[in-house]
């Protein structure tokens, strides 16, 4: 009989900093990308995409293509076997363009070669002659024109309600990418009956393995989807892009199918941040409390569906912010153009209106005389209060105050500008140290959690038990923010054994964990993680009449009754699909409960700007944000700094700049990221309060850093310039030159 | 022609057709999977490699160049089973999320910490500024190297 010596405390729950399991991997280079893919006897997949940004396909001529040796297969519109579309949300996107190319860089036919640079050639070798049209590129024209995916109108409370201090703004958000590291790559390999696998990048199999069931007219048992590694994500990897290309082109030679694409082809082969015009008027009373606030948004979908009508409606619901107001009237516009489509990217529709209401509750604070933090605690929403825009209660936490007595509190570090060389511009001559201004800015953000509008979010997961511990089995991504990690630590904090590893699935073998988006993860997937390893410990304990699991195995009281093997050989395990509390579609006046759960977080930023030169150095960007439980706090940390950082890059350079519908700046030296030099310092205060449905209270975390980070950014630019800003990313010359001339 | 280096102490050859890089002699031919290519054009130093000891884009070395030299990548860093100081500072605290810009970081780091094993804040910024990482915003990779150079970490 084995005695035991007393219950230890699980080593690597939650609540630790474990260290991720992919890490070692990574470092060593050995870790597998879907870049990094290779099978015997594959081919090398290419596409041929528009020159124009909106033409009619008068003839394809893929003789010229077929011709060069090594080239298996060339196909167009004409060859797809099913109906040829696909789309997140609506199917109304061709896999490959048939009468019409409404963007640039469309796909328009696709090859399959023996090596990629013969692809490369043969994609280029297709003739395709075009006849081309007047792109529609502008979104105010696309909505006098009709041409909307979607429409929204938010009216709640008295629609005639005054305020005697008002102040009204016009704001522009440029085009944003996501720019993951790793390029969309994949590797589709056919079984020989007239199914296929696919390995591709992705942040959600099961509607990638749909879109391709659908696309190409396949019955669902004929596709599977597999989770592959990632080069991050941030959006760009939700959308369907070479996917269904790769499918048709391994089930149409046979042979296994590569496809990368380089950094140019990656621009123009995922979907962008939208860019927004947004139009406010608010309204207080001379205590600072806001009676009616009125905005117009019009985003710019691009050429295709994509998520714009979500992308819309968060923008709407969230564009008073966390804040309460009772007289609001909003109108949203998501116009269809022949831009480059545009779709999910972190933030997705918080991030464009917060640069928005926070530009004006400045602009407020401003004619009130008041302080800005004041003014927003002021009018702070809080647990029980109603959302502004939709009416809806909020019953989970909701640590506004918490948030702004945070970072008022969080003293100032920082040097004299210019000490240790951290000028604008660099360290070198560039900028004249006695001109450089300093600024603080503060901004505050509020975001959903999960998927919102009656969308049925869920996320299956099985916990079961092997000889190397307990094995959690998801579908559910790894982008990089450290799932990997976090799915373990629920399972050994809630199942009792230090031994616990996330497995990956395909689309066959397990029910979809939903998108790896929407900062939903570590809720729903930790959630069906969470319920399977309680249900798991409880049927063990209960069958064996035992008080007690551990890595050795099943204990009453002092007697060990049955080891972890034994259990392991009885097979012991459980599936549980979680969903989080039902949400509603909105009524005719936006009213309703379209979300499940929400997160604030707070900036507060400080900048050295160099007025003459338009330069700006971002030294420190701290913040507080309302995690719920911090479950891993080393892994909030970086997605708090990660986050920090892409505001960062919108507030001061990041932008896809457009020339008639086509990207001028579709590289890396021309598309600005910023770098370590570029980085601010951060310190971060986790605000962790019970009563989220998350697991042990958690929330997401994903999304928060980047939402309120850009305006505080440009608040900061405010506030060392006096130069009104209404535009990310803020230009040199929007600083340096008037601006009449700027413009 | 058929080009023939040491690849982390290992004779290698390769056939070179067109004007291939050293990366995509890497990756393509000798299945050396561990150099990443994320820009093509030497911005985002995912791709670093020492060619001969220095650091180097191998997206931007003619594979022809590096005929007779002695090229390092990460799989090359630190004996098998082992990490390199670099490797664990970064395993340490978090410095790793999606890992693509990983292997860049390491190789730049391993160069930096040979010239200058305590290196300053600013000595470690400027020499991993041509190194891109969208995921951490480099919080962690700097943490992780200011504590391998021994200094007070923030």
């Amino acid at each position: 009989m084995t005695t035991r010596t007393g219950r230890r405390s699980v080593q690597g729950g939650i609540g630790e900093s474990t260290i991720r399991p992919d890490g070692v991997p990574k470092l060593r280079g050995e870790f597998m990308y879907a870049q990094d893919m290779h099978v015997e006897g594959m081919l090398w997949g290419a596409t041929t995409r528009s020159p124009h940004p909106h033409a009619r396909i008068v003839s394809i001529d893929v003789g010229p293509a077929l011709a060069i040796g090594g080239v298996h297969a060339v196909l167009t519109h004409d060859d797809i076997p099913g109906p040829g579309l696909f789309g997140l949300e609506h199917p109304d996107q061709p896999v490959l363009a048939g009468d019409v190319v409404r963007y640039w860089g469309e796909p328009v036919a696709i090859v399959a070669a023996e090596d990629e640079d013969t692809a490369r050639r043969a994609a280029e070798a297709v003739v395709v002659e075009y006849e081309e049209l007047e792109p529609l590129v502008d979104a105010e024209e696309a909505d006098a024109r009709d041409e909307v995916f979607r429409r929204m109108k938010i009216r709640r409370g008295d629609q005639e309600a005054r305020g005697s201090v008002v102040v009204e703004g016009y704001y522009e958000v440029g085009m944003q990418d996501q720019a993951p590291l790793g390029t969309e790559a994949g590797l589709a390999v056919p079984d020989g009956n007239g199914g296929v696998d696919l390995y591709a990048t992705s942040q959600f199999v099961h509607v990638d393995q749909q879109q391709v069931v659908e696309a190409l007219g396949l019955r669902p048992e004929q596709v599977r989807a597999h989770p592959v590694g990632i080069g991050g994500a941030f959006g760009a990897r939700e959308d369907v892009n070479l996917h269904i290309h790769l499918c048709l082109l391994a089930l149409y030679t046979g042979r296994p199918v590569k496809m990368v694409y380089h950094r140019g082809e990656s621009f123009t082969g995922h979907v962008h941040r939208h860019p927004a015009r947004m139009w406010y008027r608010h309204e207080a009373d001379e205590n600072g409390r806001l009676v009616r606030v009125e905005a117009k948004i019009l985003v710019d979908g691009g050429a295709y569906a994509s998520t714009t009508a979500a992308v819309l409606a968060n923008a709407c619901y969230f564009a008073v912010g966390p804040y309460k107001c009772d007289s609001v009237a909003v109108d949203g516009v998501g116009a269809r153009t022949n831009n480059p489509p545009c779709g999910a990217m972190r933030g997705f529709g918080a991030v464009q209106v917060c640069f928005a209401y926070e530009s004006q509750m400045d602009r407020l604070a401003s004619a009130l005389g008041m302080d800005p933090l004041e003014l927003r605690r002021r009018n702070a929403l809080a647990t029980g209060d109603r959302l502004a825009t939709t009416g809806q209660v909020i019953d989970t936490p909701l640590p506004v105050v918490e948030v702004i007595d945070s970072l008022a509190a969080m003293p100032l570090l920082v040097d004299e500008p210019g000490s240790g060389g951290d000028l604008p511009g660099g360290s070198g001559l560039t900028t004249e140290p006695r001109h450089v201004r300093r600024g603080v800015g503060y901004a505050l953000s509020i975001k959903n959690l999960g998927f919102s509008e009656g969308f049925d979010d869920y996320a299956q997961a099985r916990v079961r038990l092997s000889p190397e511990g307990a094995i959690v089995e998801t579908a559910a991504i790894e982008v990089g923010q450290g799932l990997v990690n976090v799915l373990a630590q629920i399972a050994r904090t809630t199942l009792g054994v230090s031994r616990a590893e996330v497995r990956h699935v395909d689309t066959s073998r397990i029910d979809s964990a939903g998108s790896t988006s929407a900062s939903r993860q570590t809720q729903l997937s930790g959630g069906a993680t969470h319920e399977a390893a309680r249900r798991l410990r409880q049927r063990i304990l209960e069958h064996y009449r035992a008080d007690d699991l551990d890595d050795e195995g099943v204990w009453r009281g002092d007697t060990l009754v049955a080891a972890w093997d034994d259990l392991v050989r009885d097979g012991w395990e459980e599936t549980v699909t979680f969903r989080h509390p039902p949400t509603e579609p909105p009524d005719e006046n936006g009213q309703g409960k379209m979300h499940a759960d929400f997160a604030v977080a707070g900036h507060r930023a400080v900048v050295d700007v160099d007025p003459e030169l338009g330069l700006v150095r971002v030294l420190r960007v701290d913040t507080a944000q309302d995690v719920g439980k911090a479950l891993n706090p080393e892994s909030i940390r970086g997605q708090i700094e990660g986050g920090i950082l892409q505001g960062v890059g919108l507030a001061v350079m990041e932008e896809l700049v457009l020339d008639r519908g086509r990207i001028r700046n579709a590289t890396f030296t021309d598309y600005l990221l910023p770098t370590i030099l570029d980085a601010p310092d951060v310190e971060a205060i986790l605000i962790e309060q019970e009563g989220s449905w998350g697991p042990f209270g958690a929330k997401g975390v994903g999304e928060p850093p980047t939402i309120s980070s850009t305006p505080a950014v440009v608040a900061a630019i405010r506030d060392a310039t006096g130069k009104e800003l209404n535009r990310v990313p803020v230009r040199p010359q929007d600083i340096a030159l008037e601006e009449e001339v700027a413009r | 022609m058929i080009i023939g280096f040491r690849l982390n102490g290992q004779e290698v050859t390769a056939r070179v057709d067109h004007p291939a890089s050293l990366l995509d002699v890497l990756r393509d031919q000798l299945g050396a999977y561990g150099s990443k290519n994320a820009c093509e054009q030497g911005e985002c130093g995912s791709c670093s490699v020492l060619l001969d000891g220095e650091l180097v884009c191998s997206c931007l070395v003619l594979a022809a160049d590096a005929e007779g030299s002695e090229v390092t990548t990460v799989e090359g860093v630190a004996p098998e089973g082992e990490l390199h100081p670099v490797q664990e500072a970064m395993n340490r605290v978090g410095a790793v999320q999606c890992g693509f810009c990983t292997p860049g970081f390491v190789v730049a780091a391993v160069d930096l910490f040979e010239r200058n094993p305590h290196p300053t804040s600013r000595e470690i910024k400027e020499a991993l500024a041509g190194n891109i990482c969208r995921c951490t915003g480099y919080g962690a990779i700097i943490r992780a190297f200011e504590e391998l150079a021994g200094r007070e970490v923030r």
